[in-house]
């Protein structure tokens, strides 16, 4: 039987998810911990830098040292240190991370080393990447020789981890201790705590000695990691097999003395169902709940069905695994999350079929393979009833997969998605939310609140989608009287919540609302106008499933609280009302207590305004009448415009829609190639407010289209004829400029600034960098933010047409930054944050060069705004052409850049041959291709013409290398390579990757998006968070300057190297890029770049970078080798020496205020160091900027 | 001759009448000690702002608990605030050190207009060891349905509360801006409060011209800014009971003389601390004692409230007329 939470002792339950419930273990048993983040593990390392830094203690009374590393490589290199000096250690990690300790972990355990790596597991990046939760990478690992220990709950994720830690100290081989990524790791669920106590009954000290009594020491001299020759190197290997041999037994030791000390007992394998069964299903992790579940049920109705749950993955124990099988058994299906292409099947299905074998049982049992819950792919019940009538049938499938529609190879089970089992007794809700709007920070404290206080079991699932502005959370939350295995999305909620009624509009919210299930939606509208304001397919659910319909205004409770527009706890007092989880006075209580607890940390004021909110709530909570007819609402529209391509109609829309899951194998490219230009048929529509334009006031500067973070303003000169079919309301004035002529018409170009009112986010930067302020009424600007509503179909309307208007003729216009907002962006609508200040660089790198460049991006935001699913913001001109771009990982992106330009290069070399080869047979105007010069736009255009009129010609041409040149000849139009990523790969861990390549002198482009920490990942501190800043791993402010990498790269001689910040200088910042791409060689280019991890109001992200510069903090630079031949320094300073003080830029972010509040003599010394390294580096410059070298000119005259 | 420096302030006995105002110079417990040495009577905490404690805790909530839980790889942006105070904590430990340290009397400073959680800082600055709290009533009312009255009546509320929710003497540090001065601090002084600090000096706002902003500005006072101080001292001095400080102005030890005659019991110095560093305490203390010792005064008693509107020779000086005798006086001298 599966451990159940019987206790042999009182036992104190907890609330928590399995990240924290291990590295709680995890942290009281070592003594360093290395790490570096990676989701969906990072929340473990977090967790023991809290502590560490609070001064916690482990189970020896010591502090353990936490260390944040520059890789996961680094990591793993640092606990071998560890172990073999003497100390116990742990990290934590998951995917790419885990294949970056490899090298370490075959070396950990070739040398017999006590360790546990606890392991989130998550897919490995193939056709793409996902965050998301597999095997593919623990997979990976079996032949290191490390130990695998499988938990499938929270719960077992905390024993196991306690059991891993013990019984490596006794085997000395090291543990991978894994459990799921996201579905275990971060499942809120009731478990019972392991106590100090505990985990000293386990009594460790004699190991560690042992341990101890193996370290290097020069008092005791020893030598490891020897080189071995063929001689030796193989019995030497083999030297070590009864180590692996013992280790089962004593994990099933440790496991038995786990259960007299909690009564909690497991085992290395363990069988659940019917006594005597004929069909069994295999697997480990956390799919074990919903197969556990289903068993039940089938066995209840009479099947002789059962299943088994590996624990104990390696050593794999024949005679154990064999010893769980009864002889009734005559078919088992193994399921496996992950996928072994060419391989006779998955790895535990290898396993089983050898252990069958080498038993003699092989015979008397059939065995089918299936793989299941790729990237935290749903596992229902549903799928394991599935699994099992597939045993069922005659000629099973030998191998499957499983909550797919494969219609290529046709490898999937098909299944009754309605099949529910949930036990009625357990209360399902599901909550729509806002990613800004506190939704699932309160469902967890609900979760907590009933799991303490109710006397229920509780679990707790969130699910994210991949913007980072206006993203919707889907949080899933049971309880009930028994323990809650279920782990799968609710199918059939009691209780649905929509905390922001425009979802209606996008995503089926009330598909899994049960019959007579609770409705709560926060709407603006009054009780009696709320029905007839739902989409109309919302309204036929309404009543066609007779749901009990409640409505809030709680974004105007939250106003009236002081809360602005955080509702979670004016939303999580509704539930309770509604619920009747608790008794009412109770239930209060309880949310204030929570309240408290999650902001008393906040002060008194944030506490006592959502006590306010939470008082308010119920007096402004209605119930809805629901009407007998429809009401006058319209039917929701459809998720892409009509004329969006096929492709984007079928898979992007259903992807849009959340509905990816319905998409079957063949509606998907075979190799994760996908179109690009995709974000303009999303139209979110998620801005509360619009930038509005007074052209009478503006001076057309274009500052605001250069910093949109999204694209979403934008200017463009308009022939005066085009203006006659436009709406009246489209706005255009004279253009004040005449640096382009005439209009084709003849008449004065008319410029206009239009916003995009669907992809807007109204982060307002763009109004904060408007210059333009009217002289009577200073408040009123060129351009100011006003609300959606009353605008939003009149902009739709002028955005129509401006979208169609054709943009100015490249080759015509000018070399300032006004000029560059007059060329099509070809980065638009992205995902990223609102205020987002790394993406206005990548979209001013594409109006001068999206036409010809390629992208190589390392894993990061700028990955995931720019290539996560299911849009793509990188898009096409008129002709077709634009970014190519792709993601390799995270630590290898210069090489992956590099390799780009290597092909590049290739390919032009080549075509360049062949040309030469066949100018014989071409027109001579040909030649002039291979020497033309392609310095400007007009240049690269004078070339594509020549090359359209060449490809003419070869068409029409016989011969091998005739058509080898076709097919290559846009190779001989200049192309440009940029590599692109933030602080975390440039700084940390692909830094001897750039550095590498710099110093290659390719004709390859860096452009570091530098947010000074590590954004992606959630604010951990990288070499480029600067002195005086909180960040995670620096929680008392960082006490050490940033790694200047523009003067590492500089000391190269030979590489362009640049410091920018565009909300300081833009004319600098369009300079440099600008110079960075002509430059022949290579060229890193360093942006500064506010985020929202710096906490503050990003609107005013281009002041806080002014005063980053103006205080010396951020220098303006460029160094520009080519400088040298004329006599110059390489180095010009774009910036004056420092005007302000650090504390001018840092008393306005929140990353440096948490730092003075928790110590303000601490902040107030960083603050003089911060200024002391700004003067220092400046003076530095200065003399770099001063110095003059002879050139031969000078040096022979 | 001994000379007798002692006074009373809030019902605290002090050795003089001089010592720093509220101001950051407490901030270092370092600067602290060098005040103590340098003779000072008391110290005041710097003030605890309602607006800044209040704006703290919202930017925190908004930037911190707002973006929380909403990306799936990124659950928080900063570490966890869970041992950081965005509340007094620091403000409190700081006044329990400072007991700890010093023998003087410790005084707190609360600043806020309107009645709500914070006020609930002023039992915590008690309990942490205050032996009086100063309340700050800095407001500046935009609204104009707002009266006077309503004002008055907004700031007495507040006074009260505090009042019934500590035991240690209350100040109440005042805007020379309202309608009847007398008539405010009369009320002042029936809700209970024991002292009164005249004035507060407050940031005014200055316009840019090129950029059309407004820029905040604090400069160091001066000794012009005296003379305001010594008129309503003088005027409010014989009305009321409450004790009586001098703030603002003090950069000199006549400036203290004088202050104690227009009826201070105390004068808190800042700017020119901030200026001179602590030591200047030192000269004030032995300057007025050196004043009393020339003019023969043998105690500070004897000479408080000797030029205040009740015993000055000539009381209209301080009435309006003044303003028109200093115009004229001047137009006479610029006729020469």
């Amino acid at each position: 039987m599966i451990a159940g939470l019987v206790s042999v002792k009182t036992t104190r339950h907890i609330t928590l998810d399995a990240n924290e419930a291990v590295a709680s273990v995890a942290y009281r048993l070592s003594e360093v911990i290395a790490l570096y983040p990676i989701t969906p593990a990072s929340a473990m390392g977090e967790s023991c830098d809290e502590w560490s830094a609070a001064g916690k203690k482990n189970l020896w009374g010591q502090i353990p040292h936490t260390v944040e590393m520059q890789s996961e490589a680094g990591a793993a290199g640092a606990v071998h240190g560890v172990l073999q000096a003497g100390a116990l250690a742990t990290t934590f990690t998951a995917s790419q991370g885990l294949l970056l300790m490899f090298p370490n972990m075959f070396k950990i355990a070739g040398e017999l080393s006590p360790f546990v790596l606890h392991v989130a597991a998550r897919t490995l990046a193939t056709h793409g990447l996902s965050i998301f939760g597999d095997h593919s990478d623990v997979m990976a690992a079996r032949s290191t020789g490390f130990a695998m220990l499988c938990a499938s709950s929270v719960q077992e994720a905390q024993d196991f981890a306690a059991i891993s830690h013990a019984a490596t100290l006794k085997s000395r081989i090291p543990f991978l201790h894994f459990f799921d990524g996201f579905r275990t790791s971060h499942e809120l669920n009731r478990i019972a705590a392991i106590e100090d106590d505990t985990l000293r009954d386990l009594k460790l000290d004699d190991d560690i000695k042992a341990f101890r009594d193996h370290k290097l020491t020069p008092d005791a001299p020893l030598l490891r990691g020897t080189a071995q020759n063929p001689d030796t190197f193989f019995q030497a290997r083999e030297a070590g097999n009864r180590f692996h041999d013992a280790c089962p037994a004593i994990v099933q030791d440790t496991m038995n003395r786990f259960a007299a000390l909690t009564g909690r007992q497991y085992r290395l394998f363990e069988r659940f169902g019917h006594p005597e069964p004929e069909k069994l299903i295999i697997a480990m992790g956390s799919g074990i709940g919903a197969i556990q579940e289903t068993v039940e049920w089938m066995v209840k109705r009479g099947e002789k069905v059962g299943g088994v749950v590996v624990r104990l993955f390696r050593p794999f124990d024949v005679a154990a695994f064999v010893a769980t099988l009864p002889a009734s058994v005559k078919q088992i299906a193994v399921l496996d999350r992950t996928k072994e292409p060419g391989a006779v099947g998955e790895p535990l299905f290898q396993d089983v079929v050898a252990a069958l074998f080498e038993t003699g049982r092989l015979d008397a049992v059939k065995v089918i393979g299936g793989r299941y819950g790729l990237s935290s792919k749903e596992f229902t019940p549903a799928m394991v009833r599935a699994v099992f009538d597939e045993l069922g049938k005659p000629a099973p499938k030998k191998h499957f997969t499983v909550g797919i529609n494969d219609d290529v190879t046709h490898l999937s089970l098909s299944y009754d998605d309605a099949f529910d089992l949930e036990p009625p007794e357990t209360v399902r809700a599901v909550f729509y939310g806002l990613g800004s709007d506190g939704t699932v920070s309160s469902n967890k404290q609900t979760i907590k609140i009933i799991g303490e206080y109710a006397g229920l079991e509780a679990q707790g699932y969130f699910i994210y989608d991949s913007k980072k502005s206006g993203a919707i959370t889907i949080s899933h939350l049971r309880f009930g009287p028994q323990p809650i295995r279920s782990t799968y999305r609710i199918r059939q909620a009691s209780f649905v919540a929509c905390h922001y009624a425009p979802v209606l509009e996008r995503h089926d919210v009330l598909a899994n609302a049960a019959p007579g299930a609770t409705f709560l939606l926060n709407t603006s509208k009054p009780a009696d106008q709320a029905f007839a304001s739902l989409p109309l397919e919302v309204q036929k659910q309404v009543m066609e499933k007779k749901l009990k319909f409640s409505v809030i205004d709680a974004f105007q409770v939250a106003q009236q609280a002081g809360l602005g527009r955080h509702i979670s706890a004016v939303m999580q007092t509704c539930f309770f009302a509604l619920s009747g989880v608790l008794p009412k006075e109770q239930a209060i209580q309880r949310i204030r207590e929570g309240v408290e607890k999650s902001y008393g940390k906040r002060g008194s004021e944030v506490v006592e305004r959502n006590f306010k909110a939470i008082e308010l709530t119920l007096a402004n909570l209605h119930e809805v009448k629901v009407p007998s007819v429809l009401g006058a609402g319209t039917p929701r529209p459809p998720a892409v415009p009509r004329e969006a391509p096929e492709f984007v109609q079928r898979v992007t829309a259903t992807m849009m829609r959340g509905e990816g899951d319905l998409l079957p194998v063949s509606a998907f490219p075979v190799d994760g190639t996908w179109p690009t230009g995709t974000t303009r048929f999303e139209r979110r529509a998620i801005a509360l407010e619009l930038p509005t334009w007074d052209e009478k006031l503006c001076i057309q500067c274009n500052k605001c289209s250069l910093i949109c973070p999204h694209a979403a303003i934008r200017s463009q000169l308009v022939d005066p004829a085009a203006m006659k079919s436009a709406p009246s309301t489209f706005l255009a004035t004279d253009f004040k400029s005449k640096d382009l002529g005439t209009a084709p018409s003849g008449g004065v170009w008319k410029y206009a600034l239009q916003v995009a009112p669907d992809d807007c986010t109204g982060c307002g930067l763009c109004v904060q960098v408007c210059p333009a302020r009217d002289k009577s009424n200073p408040r009123h600007k060129a351009i100011d933010m006003n609300p959606v509503e009353p605008i939003r179909e009149k902009e739709r309307a002028n955005w129509a047409f401006f979208e169609q208007l054709p943009y100015v003729d490249r080759t015509r216009v000018k070399d300032d930054v006004k000029a560059t907002q007059f060329l099509e962006p070809l980065f638009e609508f992205s995902g990223a944050c609102s205020g987002c200040g790394e993406t206005p660089y990548i979209k001013l790198l594409t109006q001068l060069v999206g036409d010809r460049l390629l992208v190589g991006n390392a894993t990061g935001c700028s990955s995931i705004f720019g290539g996560n699913l299911p849009t793509t913001p990188y898009t096409k001109d008129k002709n077709g052409r634009g970014p190519a771009w792709a993601n390799s990982l995270f630590e290898d992106n210069a090489e992956f850049g590099y390799g780009l330009r290597l092909a590049v290069d290739a390919q032009q070399r080549l075509a360049s041959d062949l040309l030469t080869r066949l100018t014989s047979k071409l027109p001579a105007k040909f030649a002039e291709i291979l020497v033309a010069k392609q310095d400007d736009e007009a240049g690269i255009a004078a070339q594509r013409e020549r090359v359209v009129a060449l490809k003419l010609e070869l068409a029409k041409l016989e011969g091998a290398e005739a058509k080898q040149l076709l097919q290559l000849a846009d190779s001989l139009v200049k192309k440009s390579v940029w590599i692109v990523g933030g602080d975390g790969w440039a700084y940390d861990i692909g830094f001897g990757g750039l550095d590498h390549v710099l110093s290659t002198g390719a004709h390859v482009k860096a452009l570091v998006l530098d947010t000074e920490v590590y954004s992606n990942t959630g604010g951990q501190q990288s070499k480029s968070t600067p002195l005086g800043a909180s960040a995670k791993f620096s929680v008392a402010g960082k006490a050490i300057a940033k790694k200047d990498l523009g003067l590492l790269a500089m000391s190269y001689g030979n590489c362009y190297v640049a410091s920018i910040a565009m909300g300081a200088k833009d004319a600098q910042s369009l300079k440099a890029l600008k110079e960075a791409e002509a430059f022949p060689g290579p060229a890193l280019v360093i942006a500064y770049s506010h985020c929202i991890a710096h906490a503050y109001d990003l609107k005013l992200g281009t002041e806080q970078q002014r005063l980053a510069v103006e205080s010396g903090i951020w220098p303006l630079y460029r160094f520009d080798p080519r400088r040298l031949a004329e006599g110059l320094a390489p180095l010009q300073l774009d910036s004056p020496a420092p005007k302000l003080k650090a504390r001018d830029f840092m008393k306005n972010e929140g990353r440096f205020r948490l730092v003075e509040m928790k110590d303000a003599k601490r902040y107030e010394g960083l603050l003089d160091m911060a200024d002391a390294n700004a003067a220092r580096r400046r003076a530095l410059y200065e003399q770099l900027a001063a110095v003059h070298l002879e050139t031969k000119k000078e040096g022979t005259s | 001759m001994t000379i007798d420096l002692s006074t009373t302030w809030l019902g605290l006995k002090l050795k003089h009448p001089i010592f720093a105002g509220a101001s950051p110079l407490v901030d270092d417990l370092d600067t602290v000690k060098r005040l103590e040495d340098a003779g000072a009577a008391a110290i005041t905490m710097r003030s605890l702002f309602e607006e800044q404690l209040v704006a703290d805790q919202l930017a925190a909530h908004r930037f911190l608990d707002g973006p929380a839980d909403a990306f799936a790889e990124a659950p928080s942006w900063l570490p966890s605030t869970g041992d950081f105070a965005l509340g007094p904590d620091a403000y409190l430990e700081q006044i329990r050190r400072i007991r700890q340290m010093c023998s003087i009397p410790v005084i707190g400073s609360l600043n806020g207009t309107t009645p709500g959680g914070w006020l609930k800082y002023a039992k915590l600055i008690e309990q942490a060891g205050a032996h009086a709290l100063e309340l700050n009533l800095y407001d500046l009312p935009s609204d104009p349905k707002l009266t006077g009255g309503d004002v008055e009546h907004q700031q007495l509320d507040v006074i009260r509360q505090v009042q019934e929710s500590v035991k240690i003497p209350l100040a109440v540090k005042l805007s020379p801006f309202y309608s009847s001065l007398p008539a405010f601090v009369a009320k002042l002084e029936h809700s209970g409060a024991a002292g009164l600090v005249l004035f507060n000096r407050l940031y005014q706002p200055d316009i840019d011209v090129e950029t059309l902003t407004l820029r905040r500005t604090l400069h160091l006072s001066d000794r012009q800014e005296l003379q305001l101080r010594l008129r309503w001292l003088a005027i409010l001095s014989p009305q009321t009971r409450m004790t009586l400080a001098c703030s603002g102005g003090i950069h000199d030890p006549l400036d203290v003389v004088k202050a104690l005659m227009a009826g201070a019991h105390v004068a808190q110095v800042v700017s020119a601390v901030l200026e001179n560093g602590p030591q200047m305490l030192t000269l004030l203390i032995e300057g007025l004692r050196h004043f009393l010792e020339e003019h023969e005064y043998t105690s500070v008693t004897q000479l408080r409230g000797n030029m205040n509107l009740a015993r000055c020779p000539d009381p209209s000086g301080y009435e309006r007329v003044n303003y028109v005798k200093l115009l004229a006086s001047w137009h006479g001298e610029a006729k020469h």
